[in-house]
């Protein structure tokens, strides 16, 4: 195949771009944070990178992107170290290694546990870098393809996934879906001009700022919900950690689970509107299901950790790949990191990595350095992260507030930007309380406006004709996998499963 | 029969999406629907609130025999005490134009008010920690355009 020629100057391209002083730089601010962010609990990546956004404006668009995938691998990275260490998952993704890490550490295999988690994820990472570096391309160049009612489709697809695929009740994720596509549209429609929802207010009418959505429903909301829980006291049982090395054993035990992890994570990563959290306890699911002796699981398996902690770092590095090639995020994080593209003046989309080659093979180069600079800052400087969870939660939300309150304020330097963060929280607060979900409503508030414009392009093409989205292959493809997808789902035995494994069996 | 909510919180999640869907439908009559074919910028919220109002009617319904965990008690000083900290950042540092240093120790102070294990000495210490911080962080490192004071 062409592309495996195409391969070694792309390659080389990218590394030169990584490997330059600043980028490099750029790229260990990124693992820095990140793992940062992953060891602290109470701070998610989406609120960290939302936080972070507005100060990567002035950054040149490598460096800025760069630094942003950075924090969102390095978090998956710092997860797991929480996870195991005192049972507390930095972010949902490493929910699941607390069950078999955790068990791990109070046999004082903690080292051994954190050693594979970080060896897994490299591997994982690395098999991640390869698998966008050739996927990425043909998708790229089937989507030059994409119509409107293509895009439509995939992005009913994407946006089901991640109903599906969202913890409670699936008609509720349904709804926030709507109510997220609404607030999407909320500023001047691109077609006739006219401002909408805008209720008078002029700061409206250039639309609700991604920063302001995510900082509110995810940040303000999430610390008033922690708080409530009065000051958790967390164990924390091993100050040292001593012979960090696994076994032979373990690494037997370890490599097939890795490897399988990987696959599934590779999997839901690509998949738009699934990510790492699932793709986690799938893999978790799956392990217990294939291992010899199931009653090892929850006694400090490490199949449970190996498989688990590849498959979120695998997920979160192939969410990269729509996101990328489609300009279709797969998560609101990812919307993100399209949002710091658009500031840039770049457009999203498969024209990307034609046009600038050196972004996208940037990107990708410098995760896999990423990766293994998160391998030398996990191992041996795993007691300056231990020390720092000794940091109690009424001293760190503070700093949250003002990180938040300085990021909010300085994307456009207006009050009102703090006032909406402000009703988003509150509403974010509301959600929490009634059970509502609120990563699918973010995904769909980015896709809101893309949604509409291709709805509007499919329908005219076709003079009104709602059947275009059926008549196109591709298209009816895409909607033809949704249906496949809910009517799995839906079944009554995997829908037990689901709840099953989407209800987070330890609370963070 | 007797109706009786069974899950309080189903119940209200379907009258709030009832709610979003009806402002939704209510303000887009103001803007023209147009067709199918050429979709005025009223046509996808009026179908987006309909759709959203129908899913909140069923989930509201539901709860009616589904049975739920009902809701747990809102956690009013934190959410009262961070609101302030946080308005009051944007009434400082812009509307007042105090400077970044009065208004990151509002934020701090507010905040930690928000604690129930709250400490005066530990506020002040945490404030001028943050300070401190943020100032190189943020004003020295990365030259944000914000007065430290209001002098200047």
């Amino acid at each position: 195949m062409e592309t495996i020629a195409e391969w070694f100057p792309n390659l080389t391209l990218g590394f030169s771009t990584a490997v330059s002083p600043i980028n490099l730089l750029y790229c260990f601010l990124g693992v820095f944070v990140g793992t940062l962010i992953g060891v602290l609990p109470g701070i998610g990546p989406l609120a960290a990178i939302a936080m972070l956004l507005p100060i990567t404006f002035n950054l040149p668009p490598v460096g800025a992107l760069i630094m942003l995938a950075g924090i969102y691998y390095g978090a998956q990275y710092g997860g797991s170290t929480t996870a195991i260490l005192v049972k507390l998952p930095g972010e949902s993704a490493s929910v699941v290694t607390c069950i078999d890490g955790y068990e791990m550490a109070k046999q004082g295999r903690a080292g051994p546990a954190l050693a594979i988690a970080a060896l897994g994820s490299f591997f994982a990472g690395t098999v991640g870098t390869i698998l966008i570096a050739t996927a990425g391309p043909p998708i790229a160049e089937m989507a030059l393809k994409f119509g409107a009612p293509e895009y439509f489709s995939l992005m009913v697809m994407g946006l089901m996934a991640s109903a599906v695929l969202a913890h409670g009740s699936l008609l509720k994720a349904m709804a926030m879906i709507i109510l997220g596509l609404l607030f999407g549209i909320v500023g001047t429609d691109v077609n006739s001009g006219m401002s909408r929802f805008a209720f008078g207010v002029s700061g409206l009418t250039d639309g609700i700022s991604f920063v302001v959505i995510a900082m509110g429903l995810f940040g303000f909301a999430e610390i008033v919900n922690n708080l409530e829980g009065g000051g958790s006291k967390r164990d924390l049982l091993f100050q040292k950690i001593k012979n960090i090395w696994p076994t032979m054993d373990d690494f037997r035990r370890s490599w097939r689970p890795a490897m399988r992890g990987t696959a599934i994570g590779a999997f839901f990563g690509t998949l738009p509107g699934a990510g790492p959290t699932i793709a986690a306890f799938s893999t978790y699911a799956l392990e217990k299901k294939v291992a010899k002796d199931p009653s090892r699981f929850g006694k400090g398996a490490i199949e449970g950790v190996a498989g688990p902690e590849s498959a979120n770092n695998a997920a979160a590095q192939c969410a990269f790949i729509p996101t990328l090639t489609l300009g279709i995020p797969g998560s609101g994080t990812m919307a993100l990191m399209l949002g710091a593209l658009t500031i840039q003046g770049i457009a999203p989309g498969p024209q990307v990595m034609t046009q600038r080659p050196e972004l996208f093979w940037g990107l990708i180069a410098s995760m896999w350095i990423g990766n293994g600079m998160l391998v030398l800052l996990n191992l041996p400087l795993i007691g300056l992260w231990v020390k720092l969870l000794t940091v109690p939660y009424r001293m760190l939300f503070p700093a949250i507030m003002c990180f938040m309150a300085i990021g909010v304020f300085s994307v456009n330097n207006q009050a009102l930007d703090i006032n909406m963060t402000l009703m988003f929280g509150f509403l974010g607060y509301i959600f929490v309380k009634l059970k509502c979900e609120p990563a699918p409503l973010i995904l769909a508030f980015v896709l809101g406006p893309l949604m509409e414009e291709n709805l509007r392009r499919a329908l005219l093409i076709s003079r009104g004709d709602a059947t275009v989205f059926l008549t196109r292959p591709i298209s009816a493809g895409f909607l033809i996998a949704t249906a496949l997808f809910l009517v799995i789902m839906l079944a009554p035995a995997i829908r037990k499963k689901r709840d099953e494994m989407t209800d987070e069996p330890i609370k963070a | 029969m007797q109706l009786k909510i069974k899950s309080q919180e189903d119940f209200w999640a379907g009258i709030m999406f009832i709610g979003f869907g009806l402002v939704a439908i209510v303000v887009a009559r103001d803007y023209p629907m147009g067709t199918a074919m050429r979709m005025g910028p009223g046509y996808f919220p009026t179908y987006l609130g309909v759709i959203m109002m129908v899913m909140g009617a069923i989930i509201s319904i539901r709860s009616l025999w589904v049975k739920g965990e009902g809701i747990r008690r809102f956690g009013w000083r934190g959410l009262f005490f961070l609101s302030l900290a946080f308005a009051t950042y944007g009434f400082l540092i812009d509307t007042m134009d105090v400077g970044f240093i009065l208004s990151i120790t509002a934020v701090v102070i507010l905040s930690t008010l928000a604690s129930r294990e709250f400490h005066w000495l530990e506020s002040l210490g945490l404030a001028a920690v943050l300070v401190l911080g943020t100032v190189a962080v943020f004003i020295w490192g990365l030259e944000m355009p914000y007065p430290l004071f209001w002098w200047r």
